[in-house]
């Protein structure tokens, strides 16, 4: 399972940083959105693929029997899911925004505060 | 129970809560971001007092113990830079009374600041590399908003490059915890620190040390990915300008310090190799670019850039003495590069403008200002006896001790040339008449004389810090030693988390 996660992860990278390299806004933030789901799958399978039970400790236990699944990458990627799906709307209004006052949606238009 | 180490986060997250709830009303707005920031800056210092006392003051979350709950943590670096970290918060709050508009205060200027400065304490102070992500992003998505405040193209622009930059930048830092949560199964940074020794030193560990560098390397402006810095930082509102030019880049520059003390410490001639040269780097572009531009902000901008390098080079040296002068530096650089910013806003409201080449004459007309303007600039550039110069000692003889020749070399130049810049300014703003064809412009923003003066009180204040720490700089010398000494020793630091000092 580990070779195709991590070929699906690569798969994300460069699709995510091809479009970030286009001209078009939009799909910049189409780029940032695979980035921060690429980077959510790699903690996924860097964090070790097991099928285990739900790791619930039995009354009276002070572990969980057996072999359970590691908890912890889980919720890492909801808080970072979580977080990614706020920054992103935001970006979606900023480029929405951005469109409306610059006439533009081409990045290369945009360089009035660069030099 | 410590409760010193939870409320710098507490404080200004209530504050923001508190301000959010009076969205209407901007006079009780104001009044709960003056106490707010006040009472940060009371805590920071109880904070201080604390670390000084004890070494490190360490809190566990929800009484978990410390591999497996969330750390709060605050060693000497951690506690100056809350301590910075107040100051400015109620500099910045202070002089918003005179400088905010009523358009920006009605989009939640004050609730926004108030979160940002609890993304920045809670960045400076946890001990778990994942909790350090979601603070940075709560810093971050602030920043955003604040920076955009207004509407205007330049900002757009700005943004839609900060925004970008800030984002890739996230989601490295994000894919390298994954890697190093796989390799070593932990996220408390101690704990970290404590395992990563134990296992077998493969080249993975360096993959990720770099991955680290190039996140926080984006985020504290460093060559080569500073670009987004310049192009964004003199869009937004001045005083959201001075709060990004003194805090934001510093929590960077923080979080290499932490990374590259505590966890990455294993091959200093690969990792710090990397930042020696790039230190370098930076120095030299920023100064260079600044050396180019004619717009106030611009100019400021890029000095922020060409000044990481020199708090870098404290780090990539990585001998007690240099680390002190990072310290040192950080402590001098955040009070006056946010001061200058406080000053630019000042002369933007007497002359309706940031470029030079359309300013002028103020120092016949504002002789007080160019006095305060002269502080802290000389003291950018290094000259004695301001806080600048002592700053730039520590780092230039730490390289000479270090045997670091090219580089020392490259920070003495670039001194040199940041005294050009502030001279550049000096001539073309203060001291030429105004040049013909330009309509004085009457005196805009907000509060009439009253609002002028408010703005002019952080400044006098912030001044005043940088002549002191010029003239009496041997306690903040003795602390940003022990600071040192707890960095190149981070033993102290992982025992404190590890060893059962709980609540």
């Amino acid at each position: 399972m580990e070779p195709i996660m991590a070929l699906i992860v690569g798969c994300l990278y460069a699709a995510a940083i091809y479009m970030m390299l286009r001209r078009s806004i939009v799909k910049l933030v189409i780029g940032l959105m695979l980035l921060s789901n690429a980077a959510n799958l790699l903690i996924f399978t860097s964090a070790g693929m097991q099928r285990g039970a739900p790791p619930l400790i039995p009354e009276g236990a002070l572990r969980p029997e057996g072999i359970v699944a590691d908890p912890l990458p889980q919720a890492l990627i909801l808080t970072a899911i979580v977080i990614a799906f706020g920054v992103l709307a935001f970006a979606v209004v900023l480029i929405h925004r951005a469109y409306n006052i610059i006439h533009t949606d081409n990045l290369d238009q945009m360089k009035d505060t660069d030099t | 129970m410590r409760p010193e180490v939870a409320l710098p986060i507490l404080v200004p997250l209530l504050t923001g809560a508190l301000s959010l709830l009076a969205w209407r009303s901007n006079i009780m707005q104001r009044i709960l971001s003056i106490t707010g920031s006040a009472a940060l800056l009371i805590c920071s210092i109880w904070l201080l007092i604390s670390v000084h006392q004890e070494g490190h003051v360490v809190m566990q979350m929800g009484g978990w113990a410390a591999p497996w709950g969330i750390t709060l943590v605050a060693d000497m670096l951690s506690a100056i830079m809350v301590l910075l970290t107040g100051m400015m918060a109620l500099a910045i709050a202070i002089y918003s009374l005179g400088s905010a508009t009523p358009s920006h205060e009605k989009f939640g200027y004050y609730p926004l600041m108030h979160l940002l400065l609890a993304g920045v304490a809670g960045s400076f102070l946890t001990g778990d590399i994942f909790n350090l992500y979601v603070w940075f992003e709560v810093m971050l998505i602030a920043s955003f908003a604040l920076l955009i405040l207004g509407g205007e193209r330049a900002q757009m622009e700005g943004a839609v490059k900060y925004v970008t930059l800030n984002l890739v930048s996230s989601a490295i830092f994000l894919s390298a915890i994954g890697l190093l949560y796989g390799l070593v199964g932990s996220l408390n940074m101690a704990d970290i620190a404590v395992k990563l020794n134990q296992t077998e030193h493969s080249g993975l560990v360096d993959v990720i040390a770099v991955m680290f560098m190039v996140a926080f390397g984006i985020k504290a402006a460093a060559f080569p990915l500073f670009f987004w810095l310049p192009a964004s930082y003199h869009t937004g509102p001045v005083a959201v300008s001075a709060l990004f030019a003194g805090l934001l880049t510093k929590v960077g520059v923080y979080a290499l310090f932490r990374v590259f003390t505590l966890i990455f410490n294993q091959s200093p001639d690969f990792t710090h190799e990397i930042l020696l040269w790039g230190a370098a780097l930076t120095m030299i572009t920023g100064v260079l670019g600044a050396a180019a531009h004619f717009e106030f902000r611009r100019i400021l901008s890029f000095h922020i850039v060409s000044q990481i390098g020199y708090m870098l080079l404290g780090l990539a040296l990585y001998t007690p003495l240099a680390l002190l002068g990072g310290v040192f530096y950080i402590t001098h650089h955040i009070i006056v590069k946010t001061n200058l910013f406080l000053i630019s806003g000042i002369v933007h409201r007497l002359h309706g403008t940031y470029d030079l080449k359309r300013l002028g004459g103020l120092y016949r007309s504002h002789p007080g200002l160019s006095l305060l303007f002269l502080i802290p600039a000389l003291s950018l550039a290094g000259l004695p006896p301001l806080s600048g110069f002592f700053a730039k000692f520590v780092v230039i003889r730490a390289g000479l001790e270090a045997g670091a020749w090219v580089v020392t070399g490259v920070a003495l130049v670039v001194g040199l040339l940041t005294l050009y810049s502030m001279i550049k300014i000096w001539a073309e703003a203060f001291w030429k008449a105004v040049p013909e064809g330009v309509q004085p412009q009457p005196p805009q923003g907000v509060g009439g004389e009253a609002g002028l003066a408010l703005m002019y009180l952080p400044i006098i204040l912030l001044a005043g810090c940088t002549l002191f720490i010029g003239l009496n700089g041997q306690p903040i010398y003795l602390m940003a030693e022990t600071a040192a000494s707890q960095l190149m020793n981070p033993q102290g630091y992982i025992q404190a988390v590890l060893g059962g000092v709980g609540p």
